[in-house]
């Protein structure tokens, strides 16, 4: 039996900018704010969840050809990396540096290493739930 | 002016926990699962719409807050919500739970029995 999704997948085309908007909103917020790399990481995966429910694995594969396993490898590069940054400088492994920097378009803006590391946290997290809820939703 | 939005933000919190207490009587007293989806998927998106807004209103009205996140939420449920109880509607007849004793009307299993001749015509 042929089966018509097309109210689900007409609404998930809509709400999956919001959520991918939010989760990117949390992501930035966690220096001041709840959140963080782990549930912004957290929520863009539900996003990609929400598609892969209202289309088929096939589908979703091509519109993000993305392997999620070497997102968990860049994300650890990401983290282990901002951690070697301070022994650079002379300082012990995970320093992280703070500066105030007036970029052309965004004005005046504090740049902290912390968010490189939170970066890695996100791609991590993002790279595990999707490997996990791929390979238990594949079955060939 | 400070105590009039005092007064609506207050209202339409009570009107919002009003019709989330009205969607729960339904879930409870209504026969069927067509009819309880019904009650739970409309009046309780109205309700918690209604709360939501309230909140914002008092953030908004008394420390000068613009939470656009609450904005956000109301327009998240609202086009969310009701085809949540559009999907749960729609599994429970295909997997062919029964419409009350009652009813008189099921325009939908006309449709899917001349569906299925259909089908059955064109493989014979």
């Amino acid at each position: 039996m042929k089966t018509n999704d097309i109210i689900l997948q007409t609404v998930t085309k809509i709400t999956v900018f919001i959520i991918i908007l939010f989760s990117i909103h949390l992501f930035f917020a966690g220096h001041y704010y709840p959140g963080g790399g782990f549930v912004g990481g957290l929520m863009t995966s539900g996003a990609i969840v929400l598609l892969l429910l209202a289309f088929d694995m096939k589908t979703v594969a091509n519109v993000l050809p993305i392997d999620y396993k070497h997102l968990i490898g860049i994300g650890l590069f990401f983290a282990i990396g901002t951690g070697l940054g301070g022994l650079i400088f002379d300082a012990p492994f995970l320093t992280h540096a703070f500066t105030d920097v007036n970029l052309p378009l965004l004005g005046e803006t504090s740049l902290h290493t912390a968010v490189l590391f939170d970066t890695g946290v996100f791609l991590v997290v993002i790279g595990v739930t999707m490997t996990i809820i791929q390979t238990i939703g594949e079955d060939e | 002016m400070i105590e009039i939005f005092r007064f609506i933000s207050g209202a339409l919190i009570l009107i919002g926990a009003f019709l989330s207490l009205v969607a729960a009587f339904g879930v409870i007293r209504l026969p069927d699962v067509y009819t309880r989806n019904h009650a739970a998927s409309k009046s309780a998106t109205l309700g918690v719409m209604s709360i939501l807004l309230g909140t914002f209103v008092h953030f908004f009205m008394e420390q000068d807050h613009f939470n656009s996140r609450i904005i956000l939420g109301i327009v998240f449920i609202f086009i969310t919500s009701p085809v949540a109880g559009h999907l749960i509607s729609r599994a429970a007849y295909n997997s062919g739970v029964k419409l009350w004793e009652k009813s008189v009307q099921d325009d939908l299993e006309e449709a899917v029995w001349r569906r299925n001749n259909r089908v059955r015509q064109r493989d014979n």
